[in-house]
């Protein structure tokens, strides 16, 4: 599902068809993954209780291994899984983040998804097009970048936004944008702006496959975007009701409709059970689901 | 009367190191866990029930009652999954809290696996996000260290394996059917209901699926009781949340309330709307709900109060746009995202979605005629409530209301040949800088 990939079309079932570059299935089979990768792909995938679910994990550490999805690595996860390398690349060409084409030591993203391209992504985006020479899922020649537009990376109070190598570069500009990539490509140390100083997508890609890199200390608690509100109510003396506070309110409330708390308490088995189906009831009368009227409220985004 | 902010989830978010076992521990993280031990797992499922939680993934489904929905007679293993997949377009509440406090989440994991009697479960947690993964790791590994997971908890007996598994960029794998059969290795696409995954699940067993921050509120109800949880918000919309504001206010940022708080207010608190600008649209809960206007500046921000004026309240994303935004190339840009996104399955979402961009991106360019606004709406009939899953219900929303609202801003288009607004206008940039 990559960005752009063929105008229309369905993403993760037809990409594998009309891929650019160079199709998982014709490279060099004869050169198998190295024996540490292999153990380490057995690892991961003797994580879960059913060791299919290690596939994604260990699709990531192929990434890492790999610089990119490769049909040695997708025949090594289909072999430890006993399924074939067929569905196991029909499962890598669903997701955004395998690339099939190699990736430069730092991908770089910008937010491009409606938030962010109305606060100056798309001029972000533009520019670092313009200024790299390269256009969406491309690398520079150097092997540095590779750049890409994202959807909505869940920073949005740090519009607009770009990630590095999957960490957050808050609140860009065109400039700040340049530069970045600028001293990335110049080997100058960068850090991101809620984490630690860049590592390679690689490396980034083995913490993804579930092997940490002990780097979790690093960086801030929070940005100063997510500390707005505490902030305020610290200096305003707000917060949440202490247990007696809220306990107080209750008794309030109750002798205002003429019942005591003891009474609640003991009915309140039986009232919040109804309170409960009338919630069932409105939460599909919410979901919208004409055609699936047993929804139980799963859904209604 | 409950104070205007009432920080809970969001309160240790300042602290030095908030995200380590000790600085957690230091303000009394964990207290919830022990009592929680000290109740029968369904007395657990009976706290959650009269908190009157409801899930903050976007739905609003009562969470104890989800919990309750677990056949105990199944003799299957049972299932925690944590959904944090955060990727509807404007939400921006559970990746923070990760990201600060991690193991909030780790101890209403434990909790809540607990009260289902779920010996393993899981956290699916989107893959862009590195330094949130790296903290759950963190977090996770220090949980084993200090017996809070593993074999024999704290001498309950109570056994718990936790397992931070990371996605690989697909909003549909939000979707809880849909990121079940990506948790077993597959592509994700969303599953028929029923069977429900509280019956048949992950590996066909009984599975709760909870939002983030529904499941990082259950430690503080455990600790702090079910009455002190419902004493905030409304009526039918107890206790608080983190509200997300983005977009063209002064400080834009994350603000924790008891559910019922007025955008008016939020946007007072966020230090106003940006300079000599004025609201023009916002989202309550994301792209997925319906779009509104400076009308609705005061109702309640609660599930009824939304849902009052005809949208949803959602993941409380609260995008704020000003009059320098152009309605149409907002609404195209996130068409243009559910298109990528359509999973494919279905075929109203699949060949809908496409259609739907190929109008709006005509008429966004001054190239259509006013009949294409009734083709649209016509289009979005066809997808909603025909679609599988959620995604293409969600499409429509942002659609079918800023028609309804701004019809005159798409015939303008046509008028004036094409967008007529300054794209360089809505950027945060100072204006030398986004001319260069
Ligand atoms: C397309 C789509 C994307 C979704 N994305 C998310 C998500 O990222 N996080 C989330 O918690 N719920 C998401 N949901 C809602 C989930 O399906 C589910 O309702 C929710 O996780 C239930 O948790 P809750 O009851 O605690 O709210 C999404 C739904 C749809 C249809
Ligand atoms: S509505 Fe869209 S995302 Fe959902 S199943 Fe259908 S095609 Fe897939």
């Amino acid at each position: 599902m990559s960005p752009d990939s063929g105008a229309g079309r369905i993403p993760g079932i037809d990409d594998g068809t009309n891929a650019p570059g160079v199709s998982t299935t014709q490279i060099a089979r004869d050169t198998p993954l190295d024996p540490t990768t292999y153990a380490e792909l057995e690892e991961i995938a003797a994580r879960y209780p059913q060791a299919r679910s290690g596939l994604l994990p260990m699709l990531h550490l192929v990434q890492s291994v790999e610089g990119r999805v490769t049909a040695r690595g997708i025949e090594a996860c289909a072999a430890i899984l006993g399924i074939s390398s067929a569905e196991a690349s029909g499962v890598a060409t669903f997701y955004t983040m395998y690339k099939r084409r190699p990736v430069g030591d730092y991908h770089v993203g910008v937010c491009t998804n409606t938030l962010c391209a109305i606060m100056g992504g798309d001029l972000v985006f533009e520019r670092l097009k313009d200024h790299l020479d390269i256009g969406n899922d491309e690398t520079t020649d150097d092997g540095k970048v590779t750049l890409e537009h994202l959807e909505c990376n869940a920073a949005c109070d740090y519009a607009p936004v770009m990630m590095v190598n999957w960490e957050f570069m808050d609140n860009m500009t065109p400039e700040s944008a340049t530069q970045l990539v600028d001293d990335l490509r110049g080997g100058v140390e960068v850090h991101s702006t809620r984490g630690p100083r860049l590592c390679t997508w690689r490396e980034a890609e083995r913490v993804l496959a579930g092997f940490p890199d002990d780097l979790a200390d690093e960086g801030p608690s929070a940005g100063p975007a997510s500390l707005v509100g505490l902030n305020i109510a610290r200096d305003q003396g707000w917060a949440a009701p202490s247990v007696d506070e809220a306990e107080e309110g209750a008794q309030e409330a109750d002798a205002a409709e003429g019942s005591t708390t003891a009474d609640k308490a003991e009915g309140s088995h039986e009232a919040e059970r109804d309170e409960a189906d009338a919630e069932v009831d409105r939460s599909e009368a919410e979901a919208k689901h004409k055609d699936n009227p047993d929804n139980t409220g799963g859904d209604d985004k | 009367m409950t104070d205007v902010l009432t920080p809970v989830l969001t309160d240790n978010w300042g602290t030095e190191r908030s995200w380590t076992l000790a600085a957690y521990e230091d303000q009394g993280g964990y207290a919830g866990l022990r009592k929680a031990l000290e109740l029968a797992p369904v007395d657990v499922v009976e706290v959650v029930k009269a908190s009157n939680l409801r899930g903050r993934g976007g739905a609003g489904f009562p969470t104890g009652m989800k919990w309750g929905f677990i056949p105990q007679d199944n003799p299957n293993p049972k299932y925690l999954v944590v959904n944090a997949d955060e990727s509807e377009p404007g939400t921006c509440k559970d990746i923070p809290l990760m990201m600060a406090s991690p193991h909030t989440l780790v101890e209403g994991v434990i909790i809540s696996s607990y009260a289902i009697r779920a010996n393993t479960a899981f956290i699916y947690v989107r893959g862009e996000v590195l330094h949130v993964v790296r903290r759950l790791q963190r977090a996770v590994q220090e949980a084993y260290l200090a017996g809070h997971l593993g074999k024999d908890i704290h001498g309950s007996g109570y056994d718990l394996d936790l397992i931070v598994h990371v996605g690989a960029g697909a909003y549909i794998c939000g979707e809880e059917t849909a990121l079940l059969d990506s948790l077993e290795g597959r592509r994700g696409q969303p599953r028929l209901r029923p069977p429900f995954p509280a019956v048949a699940g992950l590996y066909a067993s009984p599975t709760v699926i909870n939002n983030v921050e529904s499941i990082a509120s259950v430690p503080s109800i455990l600790d702090r009781g079910a009455e002190w949880f419902s004493a905030m918000g409304t009526e039918k919309s107890k206790g608080f949340g983190i509200f997300s504001l983005s977009g063209h206010v002064t400080n834009p940022g994350q603000f924790e309330a008891p559910l019922g708080i007025t955008l008016r207010k939020l946007i007072e608190l966020a230090g106003g709307m940006r300079d000599g600008h004025e609201l023009k649209f916002w989202t309550p809960g994301g792209s997925s709900t319906p779009i509104l206007t400076a009308e609705h500046l005061d109702i309640p921000l609660d599930f009824e109060g939304v849902a009052s004026v005809g949208s949803m309240l959602g993941t409380r994303a609260l995008q704020i746009f000003d009059e320098t935004t152009c309605v149409v190339r907002a609404v195209l840009r996130w068409t243009e995202f559910y298109k990528h996104e359509s999973c494919g399955k279905c075929t109203p979402c699949r060949e809908g979605t496409w259609w739907l961009a190929q109008t709006l991106a005509r008429l966004e360019q001054g190239n259509g005629s006013e009949a294409d606004l009734d083709l649209l709406l016509d289009q979005c009939d066809n997808i909603l409530g025909r679609s599988f899953c959620a995604l293409g219900d969600g499409a429509t929303s942002p659609i079918s209301s800023s028609i309804a609202h701004f019809r005159e801003e798409y015939l303008a288009h046509l008028t004036h040949g094409g967008c007529p607004f300054d794209r360089t206008a809505s950027t945060i940039f100072p204006k030398v800088e986004a001319h260069a």
